[in-house]
């Protein structure tokens, strides 16, 4: 029930309602963004994002960085069991 | 795909149980016991990937995983499937659900029977779905079968409020929804479960951040870590917590951190906040009555809440008497211990909930961890493993 699948923002398709076309594994879906839009994330500023797609929303925005720094301490761990 | 081939290499997760194997066994400090580790991972999506992976069938016999009560149609009692049955089965309602809800049985059919029977019931994908149906159908009420965590909650809530915008009259909310700290509360308060740790829900997390755990580990001293749901997030997790337990700390950790931040999603909490409010208790198949632990719709949505527009049986029924699943949903018996595991009860003829959800523990043990898992159960109980300094 808690799935979650991450999807790229490709383009806004009602600013006002704040939808947009995600692409999920390749298929494109309408999904509300109004979980990930606030002062500093306008609903323009959001094409090219990864998001979490849930039940037709997004419910957060994916942290490139963070899932970087998160890749980098599992190689740590490979290096260290070696 | 980005995000996830990346958190499924075999060559990272083979190292990552060889250093779940070193942290459980002799080379680290945890102390010594004649028992498995017992950890606890809270979400059904959790229990899934574990087994899809194979990651149970893989990890030492010094580790037990406990399969949670984070699988919201798990913990949907009998009662309360009667109620949505009831609503969808008056003439002049349209009822939408998830798919996922469709199986579970009430105490004498599910919504999938009364489907067949003539209700009028819809599966969607999205809560957003029933809006448009309500619109074509103004001379009928548009019933939405809220249930999930506070991953789901904001997609109800947002559905509201957009339906309270565009003016929508013939549409409500039949709002089950769960919290989650308050069901582990009540599990830790359960003197026969002994735990050791949790993997906490990662897409709860994503809404309520990490802070709402606290209480975890500051009064019940317990570990835990908020996990993704790739199996190198899950062993990666598996692997903070016994470095807690090495090192003796008891915190609050997020492995999670791509998605999940301290203070979780505002926009999200917002909407829930403004729409919702806590029940004073709820109740949950086979853990009873939790206080605080559901969500209704406030009195300024009233308007939505089909509970205040219709009348429901609203009866407590026990489940029924070969159901084990309260037990599996305290983590306390396994699937297999169930007289009716794969024989009387299956995927196809479900008699308890936690073999209709392919989040269920039995209905993840049936379909992919049965025999390998019983085998290594059978084995343990016979050789004794020795964690020591
Ligand atoms: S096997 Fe069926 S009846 Fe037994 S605990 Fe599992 S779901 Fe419930």
């Amino acid at each position: 029930m808690c799935l979650g699948i991450p999807g790229q923002i490709v383009e806004i398709t009602d600013e006002k309602n704040k939808l947009a076309l995600v692409n999920v594994g390749g298929v494109k879906r309408q999904v509300n963004l109004a979980c990930i839009i606030d002062r500093e994330n306008p609903v323009e500023s959001c094409v090219g994002d990864w998001v979490l797609v849930h039940v037709g929303f997004a419910l957060n925005r994916i942290d490139e960085e963070e899932a970087a720094e998160t890749l980098k301490m599992l190689q740590e761990i490979v290096a260290l069991t070696k | 795909m980005k995000y996830i081939n990346e958190f499924r290499d075999p060559q990272t997760a083979q190292a990552l149980f060889k250093e779940i194997n070193r942290l459980s066994r002799g080379d680290s400090r945890i102390a010594p016991t004649e028992k498995p580790l017992k950890i606890m991972e809270i979400c059904g999506g959790h229990t899934h990937s574990i087994f899809k992976y194979g990651i149970e069938a893989a990890l030492p016999d010094t580790i037990e995983l406990i399969h949670g009560p984070g699988c919201p149609v798990c913990v949907m009692p009998r009662g309360k499937l009667d109620d949505a049955i009831a609503l969808a089965e008056q003439p002049n309602i349209i009822f939408t659900t998830f798919g996922d809800a469709m199986r579970v049985p009430g105490s004498k059919k599910s919504l999938l029977q009364a489907k067949a029977e003539g209700a009028d019931i819809r599966m969607v994908y999205s809560p957003l779905d029933a809006l448009p149906i309500a619109k074509e159908n103004p001379d009928k009420e548009v019933v939405f079968f809220g249930i999930g965590f506070e991953t789901t909650a904001p997609s109800t809530a947002l559905t509201i409020l957009q339906a309270a915008a565009e003016g929508i009259k013939n549409f409500s909310i039949f709002a089950n929804h769960v919290l989650v700290v308050p069901a582990l509360e009540a599990l830790l308060n359960n003197p026969d479960l002994q735990l050791d740790g949790f993997v906490g829900p990662g897409h709860v997390s994503t809404i309520i951040g990490t802070k709402p755990y606290e209480i975890i580990a500051e009064t019940y001293h317990k570990p835990l870590v908020v996990s993704g749901f790739e199996p190198l997030d899950i062993l990666q997790s598996i692997v903070m917590v016994l470095q807690q337990l090495a090192e003796g700390r008891c915190e609050v950790e997020n492995q999670y951190t791509r998605l999940v931040e301290s203070e979780g999603n505002k926009v999200a909490l917002d909407a829930i906040n403004k729409v919702f409010a806590v029940r004073d208790e709820f109740e949950w198949r086979g853990l009873g009555n939790i206080s605080q632990s559901g969500l209704k719709i406030n009195e300024n949505y009233a308007n939505f809440d089909a509970e205040a527009k219709f009348t429901l049986p609203n009866r407590q029924v026990a489940d029924a008497a070969a159901c084990q699943c309260g037990e599996i949903l305290k983590g306390v018996l396994k699937p297999w211990q169930c007289k009716v595991f794969g024989t009387a009860c299956t995927p196809e003829n479900p008699i308890g909930t936690c073999m209709v959800s392919s989040e269920g523990a039995c209905a993840a043990y049936y379909k992919y961890g049965r025999l390998s898992t019983v085998g290594k159960q059978a084995k343990f109980k016979k050789t004794k493993v020795k964690v020591a300094n």
